[in-house]
């Protein structure tokens, strides 16, 4: 019994003491200078994209990049700037929570970083000030995406986009089964393109004032104008391929796919720029046989305008490194890189090549618009966000309940846009 | 790559080494003492490593939870119990709690039910290993992927197209008309239909730990029974079933918490629209899209404060149960 | 002193040896019940693998068909199945690192808490003190703090402490996020035990170390085996914590969990490299699983009744 107690006791010895050493060679000791840390809510072949794109800053400076993706965006910087670590860049979630980072001071100002003139020459003015917190620019759109085309299958539609909404309405869809599909389900985010919808309808038919009024808080839900919007969507899904089940049941990614089914479920696809590469993929179609106008006027008043959205970065620490790839990463070289390979936009103007014809239009696009904002959803408050998400869900499931859905929606809007 | 491998093998070996030579030592140091006090401060030194670990992870942040509960959305000022008072009044909540229970109920009765019938049958078969691991499967494969499945099983064409989804295709074969199942109200089909994903991922749980159990059980007792011609149901009934009360009652307290805190099914299958939301899908929501850190503690507490009538139980089982030995 | 030699040495035994007679005696008495017994089990299996044998097919299948047919439709002839979904994830150039790191995450975070867990549970079973009972319905309550109202709070102590990032986080989270329900499971396994055993045991001069060390843990081998599969399976599987107690800094360190939730673009496209990926990561578990499964043997117990 005393030479098995002696055994063990050697062993808690050794053991404690390779502990002690274990958790001493552990640390390696902080982040080094030449290291910076990138958080955003890219995956897959985004991820890819992005770090293509960074490859030649890494090659011509020495420094790593180490980005780690995050689909949960959100709640990990919501954790990161509560506990104290945070990376050196990260993706912002929207507008929106810019703002509440910005005022919380975890935000770092950019004007020592970016060469202001050069970057406000190059970029699209709204996207500009929509990365500006009181005067000063805090933040940058690393990518950026177009909304509000109306898609189709070239082998089903001739091409020639009507000039207003009307007219569009009353396409004959032909062989068609219904003029419109639309795929609203998106896991936690359901609702989200039928937001897109309604912005598109706010805008074209009562102005940006309006719609700049309702994203900040101050035109209610219930106002004519938006429960106007509300209702010309109501019409879209009146003449949606599978009802109200099918439009709520899709998955946003497949909503386009009965275009090219034989024979079609539908002509027409309103969903932003993006949706090309889901055509591809899920749809089964190639390069070419599909194609978009821009989701023409309903107002001419109000001619001209265009939603969309985009990727904001924002930087959270004062690693020259940092500093020097958020420069880098807004310069038309970097972003160049990206557009030619496809599925994307660029916010810099001087991006003038790309690969594919959708790119090359949605670009146009942007620069051609004369009013351009960007997606009313992203700049709401979180909270107001996800009640517009879940309200087109409703709404989609019960079109007779739009009352009682805007009432709750402007609740919602009371106490949302409080300051914290 | 070697100072990494050098710090798992000391880990591995350390560790249960470090613990083992704790309780050694502890032991020594006890028997010192007088006899009498000997027993009195032994249990405290072997749950002292247990009761660290607890306070550090769980109580010191359930602590920061409840005191979060009484202040306002960026915990700066103290609001009472006005998040409580929130909480009660929202619109959702009445359908989130009825939810809750319906999970707390069919959750718990499918998963312990089934858990215990399938640990039973698959004792008698000789492919017992297969057949578990079939049940097993489910909780293996990760939670997202697990989303995925039941994402592709219930999915819903319009009627008259071609079904994508298992569960329609099945339904079809029958001549019945799809079903939108994750979002169709009527009878609460879509409550249950997110619940028995629940259930099929969960069951293995439970019939890991019943089996478990169940091998605990001497064979000469169930033979000597079934000798003195007692058929399968009153061995069932008089044999297993007192004896394995102890280990479904764990079980069984395990899967009600599990049911109450689930979330991610409601929250990545229908983010809690169309009458399936749930109170832990309310309490993320609060924290990570809202966050409004006030509101979602509150969440959190009604949760501890909705599990006391089941602790309540379980402290009078052990009470019964150590009369009994 | 014989009853101590006899249980030192629990018999892992071939399970068929041992249940032959149990199920002979069953066999002869109702031929027809072993049809009925054979249905409802391979029933229940089938309703259990469906669900995921679906995805399995799916995961073979290229994306387009996947959206536009049901995965029994790809099982007739013209088969256009690919290897590319799993190209694809195998070729992710950090999915070997963020394997080996996953194994450095799990196997402390399972051998850890299965050890306390142990003592602790001993201790509340067959030990006596002050409010045992009242401590130990705490520490099973504590089972529903959710997982989200820790992060912050934790994460402040492990940054302070300076050991985010590093592994030893992840094994001490996992450890305390695993005791609650390891406590309660051994703690009742462990009380079932026949009290017979300890008494004997005493008398012969054994102390509580050597009971616990010779008696109970060789007697509860089968619950510390499930155990350790559920703790394993859990912090295999988990990428909430891991992403935010390690966090960008040392992205290195990232498990598996968080390299194949990054497959899946930001909008949630391309979710069929999601269902290979599953499959992939799904391999270890199920091993560890089986490995176990031999450790689910009648007889490690049942001899402790003849005492």
């Amino acid at each position: 019994m005393g030479q098995r107690n002696r055994g063990l006791r050697a062993l808690l010895a050794l053991g404690g003491t390779a502990l002690l050493v274990a958790a001493a060679c552990g640390t390696t000791g902080d982040g080094d200078d030449k290291e910076v840390t990138v958080v955003g809510s890219w995956g897959g072949s985004e991820q890819e994209s992005f770090l293509a794109m960074v490859k030649p800053w890494e090659e011509k400076t020495g420094n790593t990049v180490k980005y780690t993706g995050s689909r949960g965006l959100g709640a990990y910087l919501t954790t990161a700037v509560a506990s104290g670590t945070l990376p050196d860049l990260a993706g912002l979630p929207g507008p929106g929570e810019m703002i509440e980072f910005a005022k919380g001071g975890s935000l770092k100002p950019l004007d020592g970083v970016l060469d202001l003139d050069t970057y406000k020459a190059d970029t699209v003015s709204a996207l500009v000030d929509l990365g500006t917190v009181d005067g000063k620019v805090v933040a940058v759109f690393i990518k950026s995406s177009v909304k509000g085309f109306i898609w189709y299958n070239t082998a089903v539609y001739d091409g020639a986009a009507p000039a207003n909404w009307d007219a569009v309405m009353a396409t004959d869809p032909g062989s068609a089964d219904s003029l419109w599909c639309v795929g609203l389900e998106s896991g936690a985010d359901s609702g989200w393109p039928g937001t897109d919808w309604v912005e598109d309808f706010v805008i074209r038919e009562s102005g940006q004032e309006v719609y700049d009024a309702w994203v900040a808080g101050t035109t209610k839900w219930t106002d004519p104008a938006i429960k106007q919007a509300f209702e010309s969507f109501g019409e879209v899904l009146d003449a949606s391929f599978g009802g109200a089940t099918t439009v709520n049941s899709t998955n946003f990614g497949a909503g386009g796919n009965p275009l090219f089914t034989d024979p079609p479920g539908c002509l027409f696809h309103h969903q932003a720029s993006f949706i090309s590469d889901f055509f591809k993929e899920q749809g089964g179609a190639a390069d070419g046989e599909f194609d978009f106008f821009v989701m023409p006027e309903i107002d001419p008043a109000y001619a001209g305008a265009l939603t969309g959205g985009g990727d904001l970065f924002g930087l959270f620490s004062d690693k020259a490194a940092a500093k020097d790839l958020l420069k880098y990463l807004v310069t038309a070289e970097a972003q160049q890189i990206w557009a030619n390979r496809g599925g994307f936009v660029s916010a810099n103007t001087k991006v003038t090549t790309y690969p594919d014809a959708v790119g090359q239009k949605s670009a146009d696009a942007i620069t051609k618009a004369t009013v351009f904002r960007f997606d009313g959803g992203d700049l709401m408050p979180a909270a107001m966000k996800a009640a517009f998400f879940r309200a087109m869900v409703d709404f989609a499931e019960d079109q007779g309940s739009l009352d009682s859905i805007l009432e709750s929606l402007d609740e919602v809007q009371a106490t949302a846009y409080a300051p914290a | 790559m070697e100072e990494r491998l050098i710090t798992a093998a000391i880990v591995l070996f350390g560790v249960p080494a470090v613990l083992v030579g704790y309780i050694l030592l502890t032991e020594r140091l006890i028997r010192a003492l007088p006899e009498r006090r000997q027993g009195r401060i032994r249990p405290w030194f072997w749950i002292a490593p247990a009761l660290a670990f607890l306070v550090v992870f769980l109580i010191y942040p359930t602590i920061n939870t409840l005191v979060l509960s009484f202040l306002d959305k960026a915990s700066t000022n103290f609001v009472g119990l006005e998040n409580y008072i929130w909480f009660f009044g929202d619109s959702g909540t009445l359908e989130a709690l009825r939810n809750s229970v319906l999970w707390v109920i069919f959750m718990t009765a499918g998963v312990v039910g089934l858990g215990l019938l399938i640990a039973i049958l698959v004792d008698r078969v000789r492919y017992e290993p297969l057949a578990k691991t079939a049940i097993f499967i489910p909780l293996a494969i990760s939670f997202v992927a697990a989303a995925i499945i039941w994402k592709f099983m219930y999915e819903f064409r319009p009627p008259g197209v071609e079904q994508t989804g298992t569960v329609n295709a099945v339904v079809g074969l029958v001549g019945l008309g799809p079903l939108d199942w994750i979002r169709d109200r009527s009878f609460l089909i879509d409550n249950f239909a997110l619940i028995f994903i629940g259930v099929w991922m969960w069951t293995g749980f439970a019939m890991v730990i019943l089996s478990a159990g169940l091998k605990g059980i001497s064979t000469e007792l169930l033979e000597a029974a079934r000798v003195d011609g007692a058929n399968e149901w009153q061995v069932f009934r008089g044999i297993i079933l007192p004896l394995l009360t102890p280990t479904i009652f764990v079980v069984g307290t395990t899967i009600v918490i599990t049911a109450l805190k689930s979330f991610d099914i409601v929250w990545v299958l229908t983010n809690g629209a169309f009458g399936t939301d749930v109170i832990a899908r309310k309490m993320v929501f609060e924290m990570f899209t809202v966050q409004h850190f006030g509101h979602a503690s509150a969440v959190a507490i009604v949760l501890l404060v909705a599990i006391i009538p089941f602790m309540a139980l379980n402290i009078r089982r052990f009470r019964e149960q150590e009369a009994i030995r | 002193m014989t009853t101590l030699n006899a249980q030192a040495a629990p018999v892992v035994a071939d399970p068929r040896v041992i249940d032959a007679p149990a199920r002979a005696a069953v066999g002869r008495r109702r031929p027809g019940g072993r049809l009925v017994l054979h249905v409802i089990v391979i029933g229940l299996m089938l309703v259990w693998l469906v669900p995921t044998v679906g995805l399995l097919i799916n995961s073979f299948r290229p994306a387009s068909d996947v959206a536009a047919s049901g995965w029994w439709t790809s099982i007739i002839p013209p088969w256009d199945f690919t290897f590319a979904n799993y190209e694809h994830v195998l070729a992710q150039n950090n999915l070997g690192d963020a394997f080996i790191n996953s194994l450095f995450i799990t196997i402390p975070s399972t051998v850890i808490p299965v050890m306390v867990a142990a003592f602790a549970g001993y201790a509340f079973a067959w030990m006596d003190f002050p409010y045992k009972n009242a401590i130990f319905v705490a520490i099973v309550g504590l089972l529903v703090i959710p997982l989200q109202s820790t992060l912050i709070p934790v994460l402040r102590l492990l940054a302070g402490a300076g050991i985010s990032g590093e592994f030893l986080a992840l094994w001490l989270a996992h450890t305390g996020y695993g005791l609650p329900f390891a406590i309660y499971l051994l703690r009742n396994y462990m009380g079932g035990l026949p009290r017979e055993v300890f008494e004997s045991a005493s008398i012969d001069g054994a102390g509580p170390a050597t009971a616990f060390f010779r008696l109970a843990l060789p007697m509860s081998v089968p619950v510390i085996a499930s155990l350790a599969i559920f703790q394993f399976l859990f912090v295999w599987n988990d990428l909430l914590v891991a992403l935010i107690y390690i966090g960008p800094t040392r992205s290195e360190n990232l498990p598996m969990t968080v390299v194949v939730a990054n497959l899946v673009s930001s909008l949630g496209g391309e979710t069929h490299f999601l269902t290979a990926a599953a499959f992939l990561t799904m391999a270890l578990p199920l091993a560890v699983f089986l490995a176990l499964q031999r450790y689910f043997v009648r007889g490690i117990t049942g001899g402790a009744v003849k005492g």
